[in-house]
């Protein structure tokens, strides 16, 4: 049961990271691979913050979202949008430049030891007989809030049907007086702020910071977004929640524990294989 | 018909002379007995990371897709390469042998991977292949890890055939030896039709498709051909160095062989060789001086590179800037044209604005009335054909 929860907090974290690789996927149509590493520069914000500066929780997390935001929106500006029309493989080569960046200055600023920082303890409650810690429960909670409510801007709100224009055809969508390089820069700035959230929940689970803490959960989301089809918001929350509870299964189990990374991309590979849209990905006809 | 003045031209050389100078330096140095085993090392360190860089070259710069899994290939080789040959070594006595058989075993062994890994992903686009050859990497990485008869976490103790530089052959001779044979392979594939056909294939698939190029056997080709390549290097790694250990084979070497070939150049086989042993000599020059923390510097030059390298040559708004910069604009007026000559101009049909683009071509629809009419046909009739003779 614990492993359960385990996992769908796992999950929670993993659809939210999905969530920015699937909706920049979506619209600007590339592999955003510095994705995982904003969660990384807002660990380190929330760590600089609460231990170097001694502010509460609150201000921690608020500077967090405000320094990812900011970081989304200047990677895409700097890196990104002088690409916009080269070739998919400059930009994803360019991201992958980008991740390194932010890693080793990272790394260079703060060293590679991991260190520790403390969100402050919440307790426990029992649920069905488990005792589950409250971060687990905040995470679900908060998650299952955050996501809804983007659901809701991107069906309801100008702006989201804009993004969804661009998604379709960005071409037509111009014509129409979609502003594209607005719409770009907001779904840069949505997932970073998405990101930032990840960061919160990830530091309540494991409490270290170190310049890689990024990178593997970032890999993990993507396949999450994959598995789910990507482009797709429900898809990302389902592939992203599944991937969480499989790894927290196989971790528990001895036998496989130690493959369960090799579980994981197997079951991207598998489902590449059978069904290359992903769980909940709209089949897209290629045209000249 | 006169013959052609000749047909020998240097440029098609010039890799193999590149690679030729560092070998013989490396011979003469060997000769004079001023050759210590840390250059050795080094020299055969850089003759795997050429045929890294150059296979990788082919995936990414000739076909177009990028693969992230390059290590996760070597680790292949490496690992299976070194079991075969630890297993080979007490029953066969050559040791140049055993090395031989086991190349061939370990690049069997990677480009096997290779297939099984791109026959699902090469069906998918750039973005995906990039992920799945990632987590093929990550996959094969893990496994290693945990198989008992590797070594687990140990890795993988490759004593037992590890080479001595003072023996006769030494491992630098059959490694560069190697790459003379990877060299000629992928520089005769690149040259003929079935290069063309790659490279048609990157630069427009569905346009290659309509040529009648089989575009998955081409594609699934180029990767289990770079993925055996990637497996003989691995397989010279673990007759190199002991123990074969799977944290070498991380992401961070994938990318490192990626910088290789995008400092080096796309699609520049001549740009890969000299990226390779640069940066391998830089890496090993700086090891020692960059330790702890500021290990990250290297990352954080290899991550400009890959940016500044890119955005610079990609970026549609820079084109102008890049063409101005280009050796063609800088030193092309020193060269003296004689007014007989008649040059090869295929190189300057990158530089013509009005290049005719293929999917402009395929959109054009023909209207009834305006087909379009060869030149040649129109004629036939006024000159005659060869019957009225």
């Amino acid at each position: 049961m614990s492993v359960l929860f385990d996992g769908l907090s796992l999950g929670a974290i993993y659809a939210m990271i999905a969530l920015g690789y699937t909706m920049v996927y979506g619209i600007a149509k590339m592999l955003n691979f510095a994705h995982g590493d904003i969660i990384m520069v807002g660990a380190y914000a929330i760590y600089t913050t609460m231990v170097f500066w001694g502010k509460g929780l609150w201000v921690a997390v608020i500077g967090a979202a405000v320094l990812c935001t900011l970081m989304g929106i200047l990677m895409e500006k700097l890196a990104y949008k002088p690409l916009r029309g080269a070739s998919p493989l400059a930009v994803l080569i360019t991201a992958i430049g980008v991740s390194y960046l932010l890693q080793s200055l990272a790394q260079l600023i703060f060293g590679v030891t991991p260190r520790p920082v403390n969100l402050g303890s919440f307790g426990s409650v029992e649920i069905l007989g488990a005792s589950i810690p409250v971060s687990t429960v905040l995470t679900l909670v908060i998650g299952a809030v955050l996501m809804a409510g983007l659901t809701l801007f991107v069906n309801k709100t100008n702006t989201g049907r804009a993004m969804q224009a661009v998604s379709e055809d960005r071409g037509a969508a111009q014509l129409m007086g979609v502003n594209v390089n607005f719409i770009i820069m907001i779904t840069f700035a949505i997932g970073s702020a998405l990101a930032a959230a990840a960061s919160v929940f990830y530091l309540m689970q494991i409490p270290l910071v170190e310049p890689l803490l990024g990178s593997m959960p970032g890999i993990k989301a993507f396949t999450a977004a994959v598995i789910g089809g990507i482009g797709s918001i429900p898809g990302a929350m389902i592939g992203g929640v599944m991937l969480g509870v499989i790894e927290k299964i196989c971790l528990s189990i001895d036998a496989i524990k130690d493959y369960t990374t090799a579980i994981e991309f197997g079951l991207l590979i598998l489902i590449l294989l059978v069904r290359p849209i992903g769980l909940l990905g709209k089949k897209r006809r290629e045209k000249v | 018909m006169a013959k052609r003045k000749s047909d020998f031209k240097l440029k098609n050389y010039v890799c193999y002379i590149l690679v030729a100078v560092m070998f013989l330096y490396a011979l003469v140095l060997q000769m004079m007995g001023k050759l210590p085993k840390s250059t050795s090392n080094l020299f055969v360190q850089i003759a795997y990371s050429i045929i890294l860089a150059v296979s990788l070259n082919l995936v990414v710069g000739f076909l177009g897709e990028l693969s992230l899994g390059h290590a996760g290939f070597m680790c292949v080789g490496a690992y299976l390469g070194s079991y075969i040959a630890i297993a080979l070594t007490s029953h066969i006595e050559s040791k140049l042998l055993v090395l031989l058989i086991s190349m061939l075993c370990g690049g069997l062994a990677a480009a096997f991977f290779g297939f099984v890994v791109g026959l699902p992903a090469l069906r998918l686009k750039g973005d995906y292949l990039a992920i799945v050859t990632l987590a093929f990497g990550e996959i094969v990485r893990t496994v290693c890890k945990n198989l008992p008869f590797f070594g687990g976490a140990m890795g993988l103790s490759t004593v037992a055939i590890k080479y001595d530089t003072r023996s006769s052959t030494s491992l630098y001779i059959v490694a560069f030896i190697t790459v003379f044979v990877v060299l000629f392979l992928i520089q005769n594939l690149v040259r003929s039709k079935h290069g063309r056909a790659i490279t048609a294939i990157r630069d427009n698939e569905i346009a290659a498709r309509a040529m009648g190029i089989n575009v998955t056997f081409y594609k699934l080709f180029v990767f289990v051909f770079a993925a055996f390549c990637a497996g003989v290097a691995g397989v010279i790694f673990g007759h190199f160095n002991t123990p074969v250990l799977y944290s070498k084979f991380s992401f961070n070497y994938s990318i490192e062989i990626l910088v290789m070939v995008v400092l080096g150049g796309m699609a520049s086989i001549n740009g890969s060789i000299i990226a390779a042993a640069l940066i391998t000599y830089v890496n090993i020059a700086l090891q020692a001086k960059l330790t702890g923390d500021l290990a990250a510097l290297k990352y954080l030059i290899y991550a400009l590179i890959l940016i500044v390298l890119v955005i610079f040559n990609n970026a549609p708004r820079l084109a102008p800037i890049k063409e101005a910069l280009s050796p063609k604009n800088l030193f092309g007026r020193l060269k003296k044209r004689r007014p007989g000559d008649v040059s090869d101009d295929a190189g300057e049909w990158a530089n013509i604005p009005t290049k005719i683009r293929m999917d402009e071509i395929l959109s054009t629809d023909v209207r009834p009335g305006n087909e379009f009419v060869p030149d040649k046909e129109k004629k036939a009739p006024v000159k005659g054909g060869p019957n009225d003779g």
